[in-house]
């Protein structure tokens, strides 16, 4: 028995942290060898949850595919999409009637939100405290039924089509928008007595899993995970889409690259895209919700690519076209795949709890990574 | 690390701990705030817009509006609808495409709702029923034009 | 009126009367094993309800209340599922130490059960040095633990056994320290003469500072023994799936969910009598009238309510906080609570000795 359990000669310990594993969010399974508890090394096998997206839309028009991303980062599907959608208007030159881009500016911004609380959640579970995940599941799902009286969806929406939304605003979208915010405020001072401010959860991320700003450069991350590193890379504020350059929000960026640095810098943007929705809510201008496009969307022969600000960082869609109604290629560049890939770095040398803190702090969904 | 600084940390962390204590007490003594729906006992509030499945709705005379013109055929992602038409004789002798049964694949319908707005008649639309759970799939492939049914008058 | 003393008086006296004094003892022994049963059973179904109602509550939700009146069967319905299940051994497994572990997980708890006083006079075992046998009895727990971890052949069980060693020896050094600093307070080992000794005030009345620190200190280190979070890490649901207990299932796996929480109930029922007076009714100097009425209360309730309101205190902080991490745990230990029980307990000596308490 002891030379089953401890692996021969360098008395090392590897173990699977999943497939299935209540930290790992899904089916992400994690080779890890330890000495005692310290991480030596962390491998991450993908490919559980492979559905070939990229190769499903390869069949698909330029108006189908956009709801299959929606499948890939299931907490940003708004985002997902928009971004899709914004390749495709890229390369028709469609320009999208301004209504239609504050609408979308809008349900990104709620996305965000409603992506964040949910990770607040599952990062308070990862370091072992179980009632913020309940606590934030209620303001999550307000956000969730404001979706889903516009879009008819909570998680998956499809929403955005090539050249604007599917639908108009609910009529009730404004006052449930407006009932939400001061909710929302008052919540996120509760998390703060829950969490941010907590000794024990403080112990637990703050020094955890350094990520420098060159690490992060090198490794490709983006999103809070980098910004929590001192690199300032926010796409809606480096190349601004829809109508970001005309709002006024701060890029939060943190210097530590630590556990609690993310975690910060997450806060940090729940509130920044609480005014955002505050700025928007009241200047929805009248219009067309969506351009006038033909039935067919033909992309003309070349390649186009487009990229957005997910909750998780920058989420990329190339599409190569050579004239016909399906694109001849595409590549999502998703954001979980280079933060997870920063993961070993990360948690070597680090304990057992530390990977599980690291990994709540990445944000990881694993169907955005594995696609 | 001086005597006080040791005593300042345990102080401000009992403190910090203290703060999360007081939220969790609150919550436990106010049950006004509890915000679970008890789901079979009370209907859960479904917006208007919510995508439940695909429906035809038929007028009393069992008419619908569905042309047959394969339109969410085509824009359907995963082959969900699946058209068949049949040639109808119209009262003038003349041949015409029509409607004969339109199967619907609930079981492959992911509720993107492009048939829907690819729809030129308006012929379907999304229903809030949502349980759709039964005991075989067979079940779940509907035929959404009723027995019988023909075409509404004055859609083309 | 009837109290338990008078009962069990009178039920001991029956006895005899019929089966003389051998037989008397060996019934009196059967009956008390029977209760003991019983009363694991009656208090497992109690505590994991109460649990998931004070869990539900503080995460906004409403708890079981399906099975029975406010859902209180559920309990009992869980009882019988997890009864009803295989309890699977694993290939590989130590087959006698697998089993064996929670069983003498189970029995390291009946045992502790011993010098606990439900009432006035009503205790199964006054022996002199009672509060000394609880903390001698309760590390053979962290045995039960490591058996179950390593018989398991199962690398996360083993990691957690391995955290819960070095968890509950480390921890018990406090939870030592704030008991004698009752001890000393009230100059006697013994269950029943601590209580005596809280006649007029409970020692978290009388003996202010020391007592109070100790009370938190014993509060902190009990969590940390009975291995309930934020001090979880021989489950640590997160991180190693159930720790220790991730191979067991059905009515094993019962038995150490039950060990839990008899190790609550009776770490609350210890830290209830040496802090809280134990049956011992409030009383406040000589306010005769006051003291009456608090003396009309039931000695068993008074005991009851102490110990289910320190189980709250327990429960709260796991609903409350996060997990620590092994090495900030042992700091917490080592660093903290070590040495503030270490200078609480000479600030209690001095105290006892030039009598500065009330």
């Amino acid at each position: 028995m002891l030379q089953e359990i401890t692996s021969t000669d360098t008395g090392c310990l590897t173990i699977n942290v999943g497939p299935q594993h209540p930290s790992t969010h899904g089916v992400l399974h994690l080779v890890i060898t330890l000495s005692g508890e310290t991480i030596l090394r962390v491998d991450p096998h993908l490919g559980y949850i492979h559905r070939s997206i990229e190769k499903m839309c390869e069949s698909l028009s330029y108006r189908q595919f956009i709801y299959v991303t929606s499948r890939m980062d299931y907490l940003s599907s708004h985002i997902n999409n928009h971004g899709c959608a914004l390749c495709v208007e890229q390369a028709l030159q469609i320009e999208v009637p301004p209504r239609a881009q504050v609408i979308r500016v809008l349900m990104d911004e709620l996305t965000r939100m409603a992506s964040h609380v949910l990770w607040w959640g599952a990062m308070a579970m990862d370091v072992g405290a179980i009632t913020p995940f309940f606590h934030a599941f209620r303001e999550r799902e307000l956000i969730n039924e404001i979706m889903e009286e516009t879009c008819g969806a909570r998680l998956t929406m499809n929403y955005m089509v090539p050249g604007g939304v599917m639908f108009d605003l609910h009529p009730n979208f404004q006052k449930r928008v407006k009932d939400f915010i001061p909710f929302f405020k008052s919540k996120l001072d509760e998390y703060d007595e829950l969490l941010t401010h907590n000794i024990i959860f403080k112990q637990r991320t703050q020094h955890i899993g350094v990520l420098s700003r060159e690490d992060a450069i090198s490794y490709g991350v983006t999103g809070p995970t980098a910004r929590a590193s001192g690199w300032a890379c926010d796409v809606r504020k480096r190349v601004p889409y829809e109508c970001y350059d005309r709002l006024r929000f701060e890029e939060v960026v943190e210097q530590a690259g630590d556990c609690y640095a993310r975690y910060l810098v997450r806060m940090g943007e729940m509130r920044q895209s609480l005014s955002l929705v505050e700025q928007l809510i009241d200047n929805i201008p009248q219009g067309d919700f969506q351009a006038k496009t033909k039935a067919v969307l033909k992309l003309p022969k070349g390649e186009f690519y487009s990229r957005v600000e997910t909750a998780r960082g920058e989420f990329g869609v190339y599409i190569v076209s050579e004239g016909g109604t399906t694109p001849y290629r595409i590549k999502f560049r998703s954001p979980g795949f280079s933060n997870l890939s920063a993961l070993d770095h990360m948690a070597r040398g680090h304990k057992i709890g530390d990977l599980v803190a690291i990994m709540g702090s990445l944000d990881l969904v694993i169907p955005d990574i594995d696609r | 690390m001086t005597l006080r600084n040791y005593l300042r940390n345990i102080f401000q962390g009992l403190r910090s701990l203290w703060t999360g204590m007081r939220r969790t007490g609150y919550y436990f003594v106010h049950h006004k705030e509890i915000i679970t729906q008890q789901y079979p006992d009370e209907p859960p509030r479904l917006a208007e817009r919510f995508r439940g499945e695909v429906v035809m709705p038929h007028n009393e005379s069992n008419e619908h509006r569905c042309t047959g013109c394969t339109a969410c055929e085509l824009a359907c992602p995963n082959g969900t609808i699946k058209i068949i038409t049949k040639y109808e004789v119209t009262p003038e002798g003349k041949k015409k495409k029509a409607l004969d049964q339109f199967i619907y694949h609930l079981e492959l319908c992911t509720l993107c709702n492009l048939c829907i707005v690819a729809c030129p008649t308006d012929a379907i639309k999304m229903s809030q029923a949502f349980e759709h759970s039964v005991l075989d799939r067979r079940e779940l492939i509907k035929i959404l034009n009723k027995p019988g049914s023909r075409l509404m008058d004055g859609v083309e | 009126m009837w109290s338990i003393e008078q009962i069990i008086g009178a039920l001991n006296q029956w006895l005899q009367h019929t089966l003389g004094n051998v037989g008397a003892a060996i019934a009196a022994y059967i009956l008390l094993g029977i209760f003991v049963i019983l009363f694991f059973s009656v208090l497992g179904l109690v505590l994991v309800y109460m649990e998931r109602k004070v869990s539900a509550w503080m995460q906004v939700r409403l708890g079981p209340n399906r099975v029975g009146p406010k859902g209180l069967l559920q309990t009992l319905a869980d009882t019988l599922k997890l009864m009803s299940k295989e309890g699977l051994t694993p290939a590989g497994a130590d087959r006698f130490l697998f089993n064996l572990a929670p069983v003498l997980m189970i029995v390291v708890s009946m045992l502790l059960l011993a010098p606990v006083a439900f009432a006035r006079n009503v205790q199964i075992w006054d022996l002199n040095i009672g509060v000394l046998y609880v903390s001698a009895i309760s590390s053979v727990s962290v045995l039960a633990v490591l058996i179950a971890g390593w018989s398991s052949n199962n690398k996360y069980s083993l990691l957690g056994a391995m955290r819960s060693g070095a968890q509950i020896v480390s921890y018990e050094l406090s939870a030592g320290f704030a008991i004698l600093t009752v001890a000393v307070l009230s100059g006697s080992l013994q269950v029943s003469q601590i209580i005596e000794s809280q006649q007029t005030g409970w020692w978290i009345f009388r003996g202010h500072l020391p007592v109070w620190v100790a009370t938190v200190v014993y509060l902190i280190a009990v969590t940390a023994e009975t291995n309930r979070a934020p001090f979880d890490l021989a489950e640590a649901e997160s991180e190693l799936t159930a720790g220790f207990h991730t191979e067991y299932s059905g009515m094993k796996f019962a038995l150490f969910f039950l060990a839990e929480y008899a190790n609550v109930f009776i770490a609350s029922a210890i830290g209830a009598t040496l802090f809280l007076g134990g049956w011992m009714p409030l009383h406040i100097g000589n306010w005769e009238a006051f003291n009456r009425v608090m003396d009309w209360i039931p000695s068993s309730i008074w005991f009851l309510a102490k110990t289910f309101f320190l189980i709250f205190v327990i429960m709260w902080f796991r609903w409350t906080f996060p997990r620590l991490r092994i090495d900030q745990l042992l700091e917490l230990e080592w660093k903290y609570l070590l040495p503030i029980g270490l200078v609480n307990l000479i600030l209690a000596t001095a105290i006892a000795v030039l009598g500065w308490h009330f």
